[in-house]
């Protein structure tokens, strides 16, 4: 092939170098707004696309409702020396439950099988900024744990009786630990839709490991019945400092005696769930992929 | 609408190769400005490998690549909108409407054209309500097209677009490209079938083992206006083929020896088909593997 065409050839050349001083200034507010829009633009699209899915919807809002359900028609009396029923106590267990589907799983799912339908290699094609797509993702899961997380909790307020926090700091720390166990469980979710080999495989793949975490952090079971070891190896994952900040939200303040160290830790349970943001995060950015496993 | 000269792809000495398996073999290339190319070959030849590294999909192991321009491994978005890419059969966006889907990739774009115009476009006007999941093959594909020309792209990368196509959709999507083509955008074909390269494209290259073997308009390939002949009648004793450079003194002695009509006559140039069988190497008369699905 002819190697001779010279710059001024290539289509736009002159007119780029001309408009690249006035586009340098005005290109990071641009730049900015492309994101919002882009964004926005996913945000819509994510959203759309999960309330179309009406079967998943109601399943996912069901699933902890129905356990409670379960767990409560067990458990029926109350803690022994105390005036709470069990159905409070396993709601703070199922709240943390909720966070972890709502995010790891439904992001380990949803991304490994958008990997495998072609939405990603579609997206990468386009100039839209890759950022977009995570905002929208963000968004898509923050809404359905919000959603979730609501309809336990009225649930549980309506038909058992599970009080609500106590005093607006309880609200405080019940929305901080909602929205730093969300994102951090949704960024490790992210991280790990690249380990399954298909997008047939990545349900069961994500399953086991999050079943047996959240036995070991006090999720189905309570925590005073695991032994010591198993719920220190536990306090490596985030799920089980989410399951211990719903309890400090949403148990009287006497029940702070039953925890191991015989506080709330709320200081090292942001900071855990914080590291498992960088984690995840740093994590997610450098396994993701935009095409599938098998390509050629 | 061909400006030579001005080139939107340039390749030179390109490879890639797979855990020790060469993909692509120091494939040069080039395509100009408003040029339909149509890049022609089996399963396995390098196509999709050597397309996926100009769309920006793949990095290389060795070569010189430009697109429009830039060197797609580098490029950025400026460079990402100003070509679009219509990709092999997808299974996504099923839950949105043609109209949804059409505006939400507009909307990634800095000079999009109006959703409306491009769904027109692509005929699928009385589908914009339906939902994706809810068209057939050929409409589904022709919204693949419409996802890659929202942006106005100056150059276009078709891969396999009309793969298990009825004839009637076929030639329905092929007035959807020549009417993209009518414009100036410039594109790349990726194609199994040689009656589509013939239809569309200016010029094809044909791809075999990781190289280019041959390029050049569809009715030159490999030399095919200027092959010799063959000429075919029923003679006395059986069938006469005869292969030559003048066939009409042939004809003319056929003629005059039999006082009249040749019985059965037929004067034949080497097919595309022929030509692109002979330039990959496969065994006459047979298809070779993968070229019909």
């Amino acid at each position: 092939m002819s190697r001779t065409t010279s710059a001024p050839d290539v289509p736009g050349g002159a007119m780029a170098t001309a408009g690249m001083a006035t586009r340098g200034a005005a290109s990071s507010a641009g730049a900015a707004s492309r994101l919002v829009r882009a964004s926005l633009s996913r945000a819509r699209v994510e959203l759309l696309q999960f309330f179309r899915s009406r079967d998943a919807v109601g399943f996912t809002l069901a699933l902890p409702v129905v356990m409670l359900i379960l767990l409560a028609s067990i458990f029926t009396d109350r803690v022994r020396g105390t005036s709470v029923a069990y159905s409070q106590i396993y709601t703070t267990g199922l709240l943390a439950g909720g966070v972890a589907s709502t995010c790891f799983l439904n992001l380990a799912v949803v991304v490994a099988g958008e990997r495998e339908n072609g939405t990603l290699k579609r997206l990468a094609g386009t100039p839209m900024p890759r950022t977009a797509y995570f905002m929208g993702k963000a968004l898509m899961v923050l809404t359905t744990c919000a959603l979730e997380t609501a309809v336990l909790l009225l649930f549980g307020h309506f038909v058992y009786n599970v009080q609500f926090p106590a005093t607006p700091w309880r609200w405080f720390t019940f929305v901080w630990v909602t929205v730093l166990g969300a994102v951090s469980m949704a960024l490790v979710g992210l991280a790990f839709s690249s380990l399954p080999r298909s997008a047939r495989s990545a349900a069961p793949v994500a399953n086991l490991p999050l079943l047996v975490l959240e036995f070991l952090s006090g999720v189905f079971v309570p925590f005073t019945s695991l032994s010591k070891t198993i719920y220190d190896l536990a306090g490596i994952f985030p799920l089980r400092w989410i399951a211990q900040g719903y309890r400090s939200a949403l148990l009287p303040q006497y029940f702070v005696h039953i925890e191991p160290t015989r506080g709330w830790d709320h200081a090292q349970t942001a900071l855990v769930l914080a590291a498992w943001c960088a984690v995840g995060l740093v994590l997610a950015a450098r396994t993701f992929r935009w095409t599938g496993k098998g390509e050629r | 609408m061909r400006v030579a000269g001005t080139k939107v792809v340039e390749v030179a000495g390109l490879r890639k190769a797979y855990r020790g398996t060469v993909a692509v073999d120091g494939l040069d290339l080039a395509m100009d400005q408003g040029e339909v190319l149509s890049l022609l070959g089996p399963n396995g030849a390098g196509k999709t490998t050597t397309v996926e590294i100009l769309e920006g999909y793949r990095r290389r192991d060795a070569g010189e690549v430009r697109v429009l321009g830039e060197d797609p491994e580098r490029a950025g978005r400026a460079w990402r909108a100003r070509r679009g890419i219509v990709l092999q059969s997808n299974e996504d966006v099923v839950d949105l409407t043609v109209a949804e889907c059409v505006g939400h990739f507009a909307s990634f774009y800095p000079r999009p054209a109006p959703p409306a115009e491009v769904i027109e476009r692509v005929g699928l006007t009385t589908k914009a309500g339906a939902y994706v999941r809810s068209l057939s093959g050929g409409q589904r594909r022709r919204l693949d097209v419409a996802l890659g020309i929202v942006g106005r792209p100056e150059l276009v990368f078709l891969d396999e677009p009309t793969t298990g196509f009825d004839p009637e959709a076929r030639r329905q999507f092929w007035d959807v490209v020549r009417d993209l083509t009518r414009e100036g955008t410039s594109v790349l074909l990726t194609t199994h079938y040689l009656e589509e390269a013939e239809a569309l494209a200016d010029r094809v290259a044909v791809v075999n083992l990781g190289r280019v073997v041959a390029t050049g308009r569809p009715s030159e390939l490999g030399g095919r206006q200027e092959a010799a002949a063959e000429v075919r009648w029923l003679g006395p004793g059986g069938w006469q083929r005869r292969t030559t450079e003048r066939p009409t003194a042939l004809v003319r002695e056929l003629e005059a020896a039999f006082g009249g009509e040749v019985p059965r006559l037929t004067v034949t140039r080497p097919s595309l088909e022929d030509v692109y069988l002979r330039l990959i190497g496969a065994e006459l008369p047979g298809a070779p593997e993968g070229a019909e699905r």
